[in-house]
């Protein structure tokens, strides 16, 4: 195991309880994420991808094994690994300023100080606007925006990102990947991104790990050496493309063959 | 356009309602004893909101005299007597549901006596309420303070109780503390449920006030339409009776205008 690595995950096992039996949601995953890294984590729904990124996040800790992030275990979230949630999660009391000055008011940030981080972030962001409105009043796309930003502002050198982009629509989507990877070409943080979008993880990730389907296990770490910014027509892109979608559709298979024979069960 | 059509429309049924009772009076189907028409409630309505005595400026101010009709006094005795059981009832009840629905400890401790005591009408009260207080507004205020704490309370403890758990989950990822949690997530979250209930015990604060008045107290709008009985003034007990209806509307509009400014954030109060 390397020293450099950032997040460390070894020997992880989550397991649950369903109907009376243990259920492997992760079994025996070893993963490390290096500084600055951008890690896709892909697999169909209920491969555990999820379920890992949380582990990491602190909300719910591995049964057995340990996650090690900059050297120490973690035993609870905490502000060096912020998260963007799929459901954006923007406080819906709170202005987009409020939400975005939220976890700098929390670190006891001085007043000045954190004015500074917002009026930067509302601009890095394309907020300016819409510093004084409610979320409801906001699509989709600028929610996501806001949450970003919410995060950026504690300066987490992690981010974990649950299917964030999942509920937008392409266009949007598209838009927001490339501003995130601007971000993160300027920022440098190590992003642990899950999705179940081939596309996605192949136009974000510098490595992408796919899951299987219960017992939740890495089935293939893939290093993907393109340039950026990627071509998603070009011929390796799409040779990329198909070797994952052959992965991820053996694990769909089994995905699908699973809620028959529970839907024949009950 | 549209809206005047629908203002229209709405005043249909009681414009049909009113001519309909003129009818009964003028063809003399009822005792005027006991259905006086539309006008002369009209007519004692004035009566009772006008000040009693000729205006004399060694009384006392122009304002002063302008308020020294009988419905007016009644009024504002009423409403005192609204407003100081809400408080009282609601600034009990809100600490004690925030922590009821914060903490099962403490959910588990009161929530048994609450379940007995909440189905209790406080009219159920009045018994008590004069042998603790005696007469005047004491007793009053008591049952209306019993009436507006269990919906404050009910909304309170279900607003924290189903506080979604992803901005909890932001809240602790960003490194709030358990207070700051409270403060800023449980209890922001929760204030559209807390104003729900601070409604419907000002309702039902407006409920018991009229029937208090009519046991404990000399003065107030269910005190008058009482004393009118006596009298078998019929005008004045339906005057009485408007008065009350439309104040308790006033109150019920201050009180839903006051929360949808407050809540400007809310999705539910879009379209309200």
């Amino acid at each position: 195991m390397s020293e450099s690595a950032h997040i460390s995950v070894r020997a992880v096992h989550k397991v649950f309880q369903s109907a009376g039996q243990d259920v492997y949601a992760l079994k025996d995953i070893n993963l490390e994420i290096n500084r600055g890294e951008f890690v896709c984590l892909l697999g169909p729904s209920g491969c555990g991808k999820s379920t890992l990124l949380n582990a990491v996040a602190g909300f719910s800790l591995p049964s057995s094994g340990s996650i090690i992030v900059e050297g120490a275990p973690i035993t609870a979230p905490g502000p060096e690994r912020g998260m963007v949630f799929q459901e954006y999660a923007l406080f819906p009391w709170m202005t987009v300023e409020q939400n975005i000055m939220f976890g700098l008011q929390i670190k006891k940030v001085a007043r000045p100080a954190i004015q500074a981080k917002v009026d930067e972030l509302l601009t890095l962001l394309h907020l300016e606007d819409f510093r004084k409105r409610y979320p409801k009043d906001l699509s989709g796309g600028m929610r996501q925006r806001v949450a970003i930003a919410r995060v950026l502002a504690i300066d987490s050198p992690i981010l974990l990102m649950d299917e964030p982009f999942g509920a937008l629509d392409a266009l949007t989507r598209r838009t927001l990947q490339d501003e995130l990877l601007r971000l993160w070409l300027e920022l440098r943080k190590t992003i642990l991104f899950v999705t179940h979008s081939i596309e996605e993880a192949l136009y974000l990730a510098d490595r992408t790990v796919v899951m299987t389907y219960r017992p939740g296990t890495l089935k293939r770490d893939l290093a993907i050496d393109l340039p950026r910014p990627r071509d998603v027509a070009s011929p390796a892109f799409n040779a990329l493309k198909k070797e994952l979608s052959q992965l991820l559709m053996e694990e769909q298979s089994r995905h699908t063959q699973d809620e028959f024979r529970s839907a024949a069960v009950d | 356009m549209r809206r005047y059509r629908h203002a229209a429309s709405g005043i249909l049924v009681p414009l049909a309602a009113l001519a309909f009772w003129q009818l009964v009076s003028s063809m003399g189907w009822v005792n005027a004893t006991i259905l006086p028409s539309p006008m002369r409630v009209l007519v004692k309505w004035w009566a009772y909101l006008r000040p009693l005595e000729v205006f004399d400026p060694t009384q006392g101010s122009y304002l002063k005299w302008c308020f020294s009709g009988e419905l007016i006094q009644d009024a504002l005795g009423s409403l005192y007597r609204v407003l100081s059981g809400f408080v009282i009832g609601a600034g009990l009840a809100l600490p004690l549901g925030l922590a009821m629905g914060y903490s099962r400890v403490v959910n588990g401790l009161f929530n048994p006596l609450i379940q007995v005591l909440r189905p209790i009408p406080p009219i159920a009260y009045i018994p008590l309420s004069i042998l603790w207080f005696g007469l005047g507004n004491p007793p009053a205020v008591f049952l209306i303070s019993i009436g507006a704490f269990f919906p404050v309370l009910m909304n309170t403890v279900t607003g924290v109780q189903t506080v979604d758990s992803i901005y909890l989950r932001v809240g602790r990822n960003l490194g709030a503390s358990r207070l700051t949690q409270f403060t800023r997530i449980i209890l922001p979250a929760a204030t559209p449920y807390i104003f729900t209930g601070a409604r419907i015990g000002m309702g039902t604060a407006f409920i018991v006030v009229i029937v208090s008045e009519m046991i404990a107290v000399n003065n107030g709008l269910g005190y008058r339409i009482l004393e009118a009985r006596e009298y078998l003034w019929s005008d004045k007990i339906i005057a009485g009776m408007f008065t009350i209806g439309l104040l308790g509307l006033g109150i019920d509009t201050l009180m839903s205008r006051l929360s949808s400014h407050l809540l400007k954030w809310h999705r539910g109060l879009e379209q309200g």
